[in-house]
């Protein structure tokens, strides 16, 4: 049983394919990527097997389980985890603050307990602290924990983002493009820590336009172009497949681009 | 620490302040009842602040459901003669329903587009009440409505007493809104009104929690409109007319949106100030326009929001630079 299966997945929006059957599978403890020119397919690809998008056919099965059709929270809460390409961060509070509510969906803390703060709201709010305080000290933010996000660095911000999906618990990470707009030394330090992760048991599945981060650490790539799968396969495949290097990569045998 | 007990003496203060006050204008009943008054919209603005501050959905039924609040107890007390605690309980509790019943459709829409459905549907309570004669007397209102019913040796006949019984409504509010925003349940809210998106990937089921924050907020409406009810003896179906919602989001905006103390401040400012200007009539307006167009693009987050981000930017320029990365936590577990 494949940990993640994508059956035949197709997402038509009106006349346009966006995904165009695409089979797939990721295996656990992994790191996988997805590459392909803008406008291939890429982030609706994920948001199909997130939830956010139901598939016009096909299917998508999460250990063994179909979750085609499963809203996006409760997928979360079987260990589903993701990024966005923009971080949507609350500017105004504080780092910690930020990652707390990323426990939220293990606790099981309703109205009453909030305005009656009984005893099982508190525990879980202590809970819910530690879980966050660890996920900072995972992603090594914890000595700025109390710190206003509006005056952390956009890394930082790639990583709180990281710290918050990994307050879930999560199986499996789908980070959509985590290195975008940060300089060389720092998505080195992301390509670590996204090692780390896999290292830590959790699945990455990651979309990435920076080709040296790519090839150094993934475990498989799939290129994808105009919605639809053009190769498959390790980083060495890659580079020498004659399709990708046609399709994507403009004739050049190995892009250098960051 | 020094910062929990700075602002605990501040609320110790007002309630204090609060308590004393009609001590101070015992025989003076107009400030006593603009007080209340202005106490009752607050715990409607409290309402407000939930579903709109913390949740992040512009709800501008309120007046509405305010309304639904008001004559339910008005008919309840006047027609069926009903003890008006029993009253006002169903009054909150039918407010309520109303709510959770027009919430799941309106929450099916986003955005401006839940702002002018709500307000739609705010305008459609108006037009009910204005012209359902044989229920709500039309134009004519709702008159005689009855004081709350003594309780034991406790009777509501003066001014201060009544006085008393808004405060202690108003505080009850104020506490279970505090409870709810700092509790797990209110970073729930609040993260849907940073992103529905990410909140939904954080496993938080948006379309439940946005539902149960309406229904509180509306709650609250309901219960502020029975006390203004039983506080003016006589209602019309200016009540649920739209003024009165854009008055609450008035008051709410300029006192702070999204902060806890907001609403008191903004609907205490706004309440004083009318009685102020009640000579320039409708004139008021414009001072109030422009209070509120320089507050939107200056302080959007109100006048407690500005001065907390004063303060904040005052103390982040008092440490010095190697500190300013400072975090408690650690540095007590070096202390032990």
């Amino acid at each position: 049983m494949a940990f993640i299966e994508v059956k035949g997945i197709t997402k038509k929006f009106g006349g346009l394919t966006a995904v165009d059957n695409v089979d797939f599978e990721i295996e656990q403890g992994k790191i996988t990527a997805i590459i392909g020119p803008n406008g291939a397919g890429k982030s609706t690809f994920f948001n199909l097997i997130n939830g956010f998008h139901k598939p016009t056919s096909g299917r998508v099965f999460f250990e063994g389980r179909d979750i085609t059709k499963l809203p996006v929270h409760l997928g979360a809460r079987l260990g589903i985890a993701r990024t966005f390409q923009t971080t949507h961060l609350f500017e105004q509070s504080t780092v910690i603050d930020n990652v707390i509510v990323g426990h939220r969906l293990r606790t099981k803390s309703k109205l009453f307990d909030a305005v009656f703060r009984t005893k099982r709201e508190k525990q879980e709010e202590h809970n819910a602290y530690q879980k966050a305080m660890e996920s900072l000290e995972f992603v090594g933010m914890e000595k700025i924990a109390q710190v206003p996000v509006s005056t952390i660095t956009q890394e930082e911000k790639k990583r709180l983002a990281i710290a918050l999906a990994l307050a879930t618990d999560p199986k499996v990470m789908f980070l959509d493009e985590p290195a975008a707009g940060i300089n060389p030394d720092e998505t080195e330090g992301l390509a670590q820590l996204m090692k780390k992760l896999a290292a830590s048991g959790i699945t990455i599945c990651t979309i990435e336009h920076k080709m040296q981060m790519i090839m150094g650490m993934a475990d498989k790539i799939m290129v994808l172009n105009q919605g639809a799968k053009i190769a498959e396969g390790t980083p060495n495949e890659i580079k020498n497949n004659p399709v990708v290097i046609e399709a994507y990569l403009g004739g050049e045998p190995i892009a250098e681009a960051n | 620490m020094g910062k929990i007990l700075n602002q605990r003496t501040v609320i110790a203060v007002l309630v204090i302040f609060a308590l004393v006050f009609p001590l101070i204008y015992a025989d003076n009943r107009y400030v006593l009842h603009v007080m209340t008054i202005g106490f009752i919209f607050a715990i409607s603005v409290y309402g407000m602040n939930l579903i709109a501050g913390f949740t992040g959905q512009l709800s501008l039924a309120h007046a509405g459901f305010f309304a639904i609040g008001a004559y339910t107890l008005g008919i309840l007390t006047t027609r069926n003669e009903m003890n008006f605690w029993l009253a006002l309980l169903l009054a909150v509790l039918l407010t309520s329903a109303a709510g959770l019943v027009l919430g799941l459709i309106a929450l099916r829409t986003k955005e401006h587009f839940f702002a002018i459905y709500t307000l739609i549907v705010g305008y459609l309570i108006y037009l009910l009440i204005d012209k359902w004669d044989g229920l709500t007397g039309g134009v004519r209102g709702l008159i005689g409505i009855p004081i709350p019913d003594p309780i034991g040796p406790l009777t509501f006949e003066s001014a201060t007493s009544m006085y008393y019984l808004v405060l202690a409504f108003l505080l009850l509010s104020i506490f279970i809104s505090v409870r709810i925003v700092r509790s797990l349940t209110g970073r729930t809210y609040i993260a849907i009104r940073n992103s529905e998106e990410l909140a939904q990937t954080l496993g938080i089921n948006t379309r439940i929690n946005k539902l149960v924050s309406f229904v509180i907020s509306v709650a609250y409406a309901g219960l502020a409109g029975a006390l203004y009810a039983s506080l003016t003896r006589f209602i019309g179906p200016d009540v649920a007319s739209t003024n009165m919602v854009f008055n609450f989001l008035m008051y709410l905006i300029v006192g702070g949106i999204g902060t806890l103390s907001g609403p008191l401040v903004g609907t205490m400012l706004f309440i004083w100030l009318e009685q102020f200007l009640r000579s320039y009539q409708e004139y008021h307006l414009l001072i109030f326009g422009p209070i509120l167009v320089l507050m939107v693009i200056f302080f959007p987050t109100g006048i407690v929001g500005g001065f907390y981000k004063i303060k904040a930017k005052l103390q982040h320029k008092k440490l010095p630079k190697e500190s300013k990365y400072f975090n408690p936590v650690p540095e007590k577990s070096t202390e032990k």
